[in-house]
């Protein structure tokens, strides 16, 4: 797989502030890159760097080959975006607001702007103005706009915001289409922890302006699975576990990491000391114990 | 560069500012018709009679009188003469100097529109153009094309003198159809008076001479779209720094209203003739009234006017290119 963009120690000093401190990564074709953090990380920040709106002090971006700040035109022909809200001329129509951005690419033709217009399935109201669309509509435009010049990268922040439940199930596999089918890069940031989890291949993890962790949701899942003991006699059981484990209690049961091979063996020595094993549950965590876990008790929102 | 410009115009249509700019014109200027056709009821009125021909036959005869008595300046021979011309000339082609038609109202008209009226209508399309993408959020869709950022504002630049171009041709057409309705059209060859120069505190009439209307018009005219540009690319400065469309036409009208009444104060303040707003009134060089400060001439008010809009331009430009958007 190649990489289809690559961030290179970027940084952002605003007056004597260090916001961005210096983050590496890089997208692989066909794939939905996470980015997440609590509000205030850097999130925005960094996208609007990715897609030139924000000079940053040092480091570099390039995408597809070409150096954003040098090549700003061929870069960002590549690029495909919304940042934070769809904000659209609202008193043009859907359809107007389509072919004034298609005439700033060096080539467009009525039939790609059919051919977004479909994909996003707005061809019922196309030609209404912007202005009577609702949020969902207008967060279809926006990802419409983006797809216009055949982009190789997909940047979207916080494209579930402010829809419905329908809405976000909706954009969660028509981002997975797009990556799947059209073997685009997508990055995706979000507060949202769950929304990470259900759509991303792999994931950035920000807070205060740093990558703390990147790496495939899977491994990050399992790395991090724990295991729920539900027994009779609380303090006896923990006891035996402490020994061969560490053990925590919450709810009424006692939590212990996930060792596959180890979970027969130290049943086996609670039956036996007499202790009533009612449930074993393994459980994956959610990306939420993870990040309170890796940025040391840090609240999410 | 021909589709960025057209989007622009495309915005500024539809945004029916263009419209709201031609119906208020149209709504001035027939009042000022109203007004003006008053005012000739008046005069006649006053007159007590109708028929201007005798009266104007004795003004003729008056500065004939002047020119014949002895100990007036070679100078003022010169003028009464040429006054003389234009008396004439107005009775030879039946034209009553005190109800003038079409051009002689819309030459009033950009006379007396060229300080507050045409910069006024100038802001209202220039004001939010680059504010309101910037308020609206659009201007981060606009920055993420494969396009420069100089060449977003150079289109934007460019929409602004097609629509001060639209703005001119509205106030020419509305002005003299309208008003031609009720003095009629003619008068484009109507000898007027221009060559006026202040030296300290006497006016010299050493090269007045008489040119015909239109031309008179079309040198006023082209005075006035200077004025109108360079109030523009002001308005588009503040529009490129704020994010306010208000805030930018607060600061556009206090600096032209302040310069309407800074006009009347500042004769001994001479350094406030570097100010753009005291400058605005070039066609008064024209037709000979006394300039607000000492020293000012049509070149030097030009000079500033330009040196304001250049000075103007750079900035929008270097602000645009170097911003980084939130």
């Amino acid at each position: 797989m190649t990489d289809t963009l690559v961030v290179q120690n970027l940084r952002k000093t605003i007056g004597k502030k260090e916001i961005i401190k210096g983050l590496s990564f890089s997208l692989r074709e066909g794939e939905v890159f996470g980015f997440l953090g609590p509000n205030g990380a850097g999130k925005t920040t960094t996208i609007r760097m990715l897609v030139g709106l924000i000079k940053p002090t040092s480091g570099r971006v390039s995408i597809c080959g070409y150096d954003l700040q040098r090549q700003f035109a061929d870069a960002i022909r590549h690029v495909g975006c919304i940042v934070e809200n769809p904000e659209l001329y609202p008193y043009l129509s859907g359809w107007e607001n389509l072919e004034h951005f298609a005439r700033m690419l060096p080539s467009f033709s009525k039939e790609r702007l059919q051919e977004v217009v479909h994909l996003v399935g707005l061809q019922h109201r196309i030609h209404d103005r912007v202005r009577t669309y609702s949020l969902g509509m207008r967060q279809r435009l926006g990802i419409a706009q983006a797809l216009l010049g055949q982009p190789k990268v997909l940047i979207l922040d916080e494209p579930t915001n402010g829809l419905d439940p329908v809405g976000i199930r909706e954009m969660r596999e028509f981002i997975r289409l797009l990556a799947e089918k059209e073997k685009l890069s997508v990055l995706v940031s979000s507060h949202l922890l769950s929304e990470i989890q259900l759509m991303c291949d792999r994931v950035a993890i920000m807070a205060k302006g740093e990558i703390i962790r990147i790496d495939d949701v899977e491994t990050l899942l399992k790395e991090q699975a724990r295991v729920y003991w539900k027994v009779d006699s609380l303090e006896r059981a923990k006891n035996i576990l402490a020994n061969e484990t560490t053990v925590l209690e919450t709810d009424g049961m006692l939590v212990t990491g996930y060792e596959a091979s180890q979970l027969a063996v130290w049943n086996e020595k609670l039956v036996q000391a007499g202790i009533r094993v009612s449930e074993i549950q393994p459980k994956l965590p959610t990306l939420e114990d993870l990040f309170i876990e890796l940025t040391g008790g840090e609240t999410i929102d | 560069m021909i589709n960025l410009v057209y989007n622009e115009m495309l915005k500024i249509v539809r945004k029916k500012r263009l419209f709201i700019i031609s119906a208020i014109i149209a709504v001035l200027v027939g009042l000022f018709t109203y007004a003006q056709y008053k005012h000739v009821q008046d005069v006649q009125k006053r007159l007590g009679t109708t028929d201007w021909r005798t009266q104007l036959q004795q003004q003729i005869i008056d500065t004939q009188n002047r020119l014949n008595s002895s100990g007036i300046s070679e100078e003022w021979r010169k003028f009464l003469k040429i006054r003389l011309q234009q008396q004439q000339y107005y009775l030879d082609h039946n034209i009553n100097p005190s109800a003038p038609g079409a051009p002689t109202f819309m030459r009033m008209f950009v006379e007396n529109s060229i300080e507050l009226f045409l910069p006024l209508m100038v802001m209202v399309v220039v004001a939010d153009l680059v504010s309101s993408e910037a308020s609206g959020g659009t201007m981060k869709l606009l920055l993420t094309r494969p396009v420069k950022r100089w060449k977003i504002l150079l289109s934007k630049y460019i929409a602004m003198g097609v629509s001060i171009s639209f703005i001119m041709l509205a106030l020419v057409v509305l002005s003299y159809a309208i008003s031609g309705a009720v003095f009629g059209y003619g008068g484009w060859n109507l000898p007027l008076l221009t060559g006026f120069t202040v030296q300290g505190e006497e006016l010299n009439t050493a090269n007045v001479h008489l040119i015909p209307q239109w031309k008179y018009l079309l040198i006023e005219l082209g005075l006035a779209s200077f004025v109108a540009i360079v109030v523009g690319t002001l308005t588009f400065m503040l529009s490129v720094i704020m994010r306010s469309t208000a805030a930018v036409m607060g600061i556009m009208l206090a600096a032209l209203i302040s310069g309407a009444i800074l006009s009347n104060m500042v004769s001994s303040w001479e350094s406030a003739k570097y100010l753009f707003m005291v400058n605005l009134r070039l066609t008064d060089y024209i037709s000979g009234a006394a300039p607000p400060i000492a020293g000012m001439t049509l070149g030097f008010s030009i000079g500033v006017l330009a040196v304001w809009g250049l000075v103007a331009l750079i900035v929008s430009f270097f602000v645009f290119i170097t911003r980084d958007v939130y």
